[in-house]
């Protein structure tokens, strides 16, 4: 109904495309004395923040615009990382400390003699990159199903979402899982044969994180201006709507969010290169609320709300956490969540575009000032 | 058709539903032909809307049959099967898309390929502008086709409901308290608009207001506590002295 390229998200798009190509030379053809010069600490830290767009991106997705509250997004997120750790994991080969051509040093330390088969295959990175949108995908698909074939709707949904995450994380930490227990997977050497701990490897990750954040924004906004995505707002508001007029609202509720898993997944994937490690702390109920606060605090229902909320939370999050206002973190979050709530419930972008709108309002008046809503007498 | 099993449009026989041992249809049969519009009276807690659950699919009877066209047993299919079949369904309080256009509204009502699919690859059509256009010109609320539905009032919304189920070219449309809310004048207006849907549909109305019933002047059936116990002209039932024991006499 509107143009793939339009003006809502062009700008923003422009502006990812642009520090994508601007952050990495900025890092590489400035010396460090430089005014202008981007420490590689902050280009892995940008990146970091890519990674928390592209997955706040995926759960306003299916919130914002299909009314799904997951308070468990942070699984598909973990599990994409997983996907792309268990990779990591197999290019260390040797280098390991205990210097085991096949198996992960933590396999070696649990006396295991050989590589258990859901590890097969990700010394290839084709076949990690398809897990990583495979397994999200896949759980959310068997998960979508039941649940929203059971219609479960609201409050309960995301109860078994924030289950099943804790679930997971619950089934991480322990070591004969087989995904390195508490310690998680970590001690990363080489993507696609570069070091991981390279400045141009770290501009690289940057880069592609942008660009596939702004592929995802174009995706999503060409999704929710479709008729699919104004089917979804549909089941947003009136469920059961949508349903006598024929929808069969379960098919669309597990398409965008099983779609909005492997987003989820590669946010995940892109996140584990740039921060190096990956643990089951990353299922923990509480990253799944915070995601859903970054979504909160930029406008849910507005995509580029989600982004903007998910750098701009994080912001704080790396200014407070490191100085002396690191104790009261939480309570920031906390009282951010309740003060959105409260004055802003649009979030950011959704207010700005309230505000614009009722600005522009009184230029354009009604049309047709005649009465108007009487149905057609019969003739 | 081949096959009928009846030549009514909806046939209801010996429908019983129960919540909990409470019985909110005894053994209910109601007969429907097409072409026919059917007012459908009674006290609280008559079963109303508990029947229209049962045709629309929300709720399974414990006992009885429920067929539409003579083929379809509507007792085994679910929501959206039996819109797909052509028969919709107005809410008691105006259930619309507040968040969408008028247009948008009456778009997604649209009769079409409901699959998600089918609404990815979705293009506008000439076709379809011209329904919609046909659509706003029986409802009337073509001035109002880019407001946002959730800023209409309590009326307009009725009729965008309304307008929605023509959308869905419906064979039967189920209509539960049209008029509920409405002044004077909107009653009267809507008793038209369902008498012009009338001339192509078959139509059922639950209603409480005696006065929208009296004018529509169709045949009325009388429910009391989940089963028929009368039918006939609004003035025959009124006259009916079980009617006015249970209903109207109070």
């Amino acid at each position: 109904m509107t143009s793939f390229f339009d003006r809502s998200v062009a700008p923003f798009i422009l502006v990812i495309l642009a520090l994508a190509a601007a952050v990495p030379a900025l890092n590489l053809a400035l010396p460090p004395e430089q005014p202008f010069h981007v420490p590689t600490y902050l280009v892995a830290l940008w990146g970091k923040y890519a990674c928390y767009a592209l997955l706040a991106l995926s759960i306003d997705l299916i919130w914002g615009y299909c009314g799904i509250l997951s308070l468990g997004h942070g699984a598909f997120f973990a599990l994409g990382g997983y996907a792309m750790g268990m990779y990591l994991m197999r290019q260390i080969g040797a280098r390991g400390v205990y210097a085991n051509p096949v198996l992960p040093d933590f396999m070696v330390f649990l006396n295991w003699d050989h590589l258990p088969f859901y590890w097969w295959g990700f010394n290839s990175f084709a076949y990690a990159a398809v897990m990583v949108l495979l397994v999200p995908g896949l759980l959310a698909f068997v998960f979508g199903w039941f649940a929203f074939r059971s219609r479960v709707t609201g409050v309960y949904l995301s109860i078994i979402t924030q289950a099943l995450t804790f679930a997971l994380m619950l089934g991480f930490f322990r070591n004969n899982f087989g995904f390195g227990g508490n310690n998680g997977l970590t001690d990363f050497k080489d993507i696609l044969g570069f070091n991981v701990q390279a400045a141009g490897t770290r501009d690289a990750l940057f880069a592609v994180s942008c660009v596939v954040l702004a592929s995802a924004l174009a995706m999503c906004r060409a999704i929710v201006t479709s008729k699919f995505g104004k089917v979804l707002v549909a089941i947003r508001d009136a469920e059961s709507r949508a349903r006598f007029l024929g929808y069969r609202v379960e098919s669309y509720k597990l398409l965008v969010f099983t779609l909005s898993a492997c987003m989820a997944g590669v946010a995940g994937a892109l996140y584990v290169p740039q921060v190096g490690i990956i643990n089951p702390s990353e299922f923990a109920p509480a990253n799944s609320i915070e995601e859903v606060i970054w979504v909160a605090v930029g406008g849910r229902g507005t995509l580029t709300g989600a982004i903007l909320g998910a750098v701009v939370v994080n912001y704080g999050k790396t200014y407070f956490t490191s100085g002396a206002l690191a104790p009261y973190w939480l309570f920031v979050l906390g009282g951010l969540f309740v003060g959105v709530t409260l004055l802003l419930p649009r979030g950011i972008v959704g207010t700005i575009r309230h505000l614009w709108a009722s600005r522009r309002k009184p230029e354009t008046p009604d049309p047709d000032p005649e009465p108007v809503g009487a149905p057609a007498p019969a003739e | 058709m081949e096959g009928r099993e009846t030549s009514a449009l909806l046939y209801l026989d010996g429908v019983s539903v129960s919540f909990d041992g409470f019985l909110a249809l005894n053994e209910l049969s109601l007969t429907i032909d097409a072409g026919e519009m059917r007012a459908i009276i009674g006290p609280n807690g008559a079963g109303k809307t508990t029947m229209m659950d049962v045709v629309t699919g929300k709720t399974r009877p414990q006992k009885g049959d429920v067929l539409f066209d003579g083929v379809h047993r509507l007792t085994e299919l679910d929501e959206s099967d039996i819109a797909e079949l052509g028969i919709g369904r107005k809410f008691q309080k105006p259930t619309v898309f507040e968040s969408h256009t008028v247009e948008d509204n009456l778009r997604l009502a649209l009769k079409a390929d409901r699959r998600a699919r089918a609404a990815l690859m979705w293009r506008e059509s000439i076709d379809e502008a011209t329904r919609i256009d046909r659509l706003f010109e029986t409802i009337r609320l073509g001035a109002l086709r880019s407001r946002l539905a959730g800023s209409l009032s309590h009326g307009q919304k009725q009729w965008l409901e309304i307008g929605m189920l023509l959308a869905q070219e419906p064979k039967l449309l189920l209509v539960d308290e049209p008029v509920a809310g409405m002044t004077d004048a909107e009653t009267h207006q809507t008793a038209e608009l369902l008498r012009e849907i009338n001339r192509t549909r078959t139509v059922m109305v639950v209603e409480h207001d005696m006065a929208f019933v009296r004018e529509l002047g169709v045949k009325v059936t009388v429910l009391h506590e989940g089963t028929v116990i009368a039918e006939g002209s609004i003035d025959q039932v009124s006259e009916n002295e079980r009617v006015i024991e249970v209903y109207l006499g109070r």
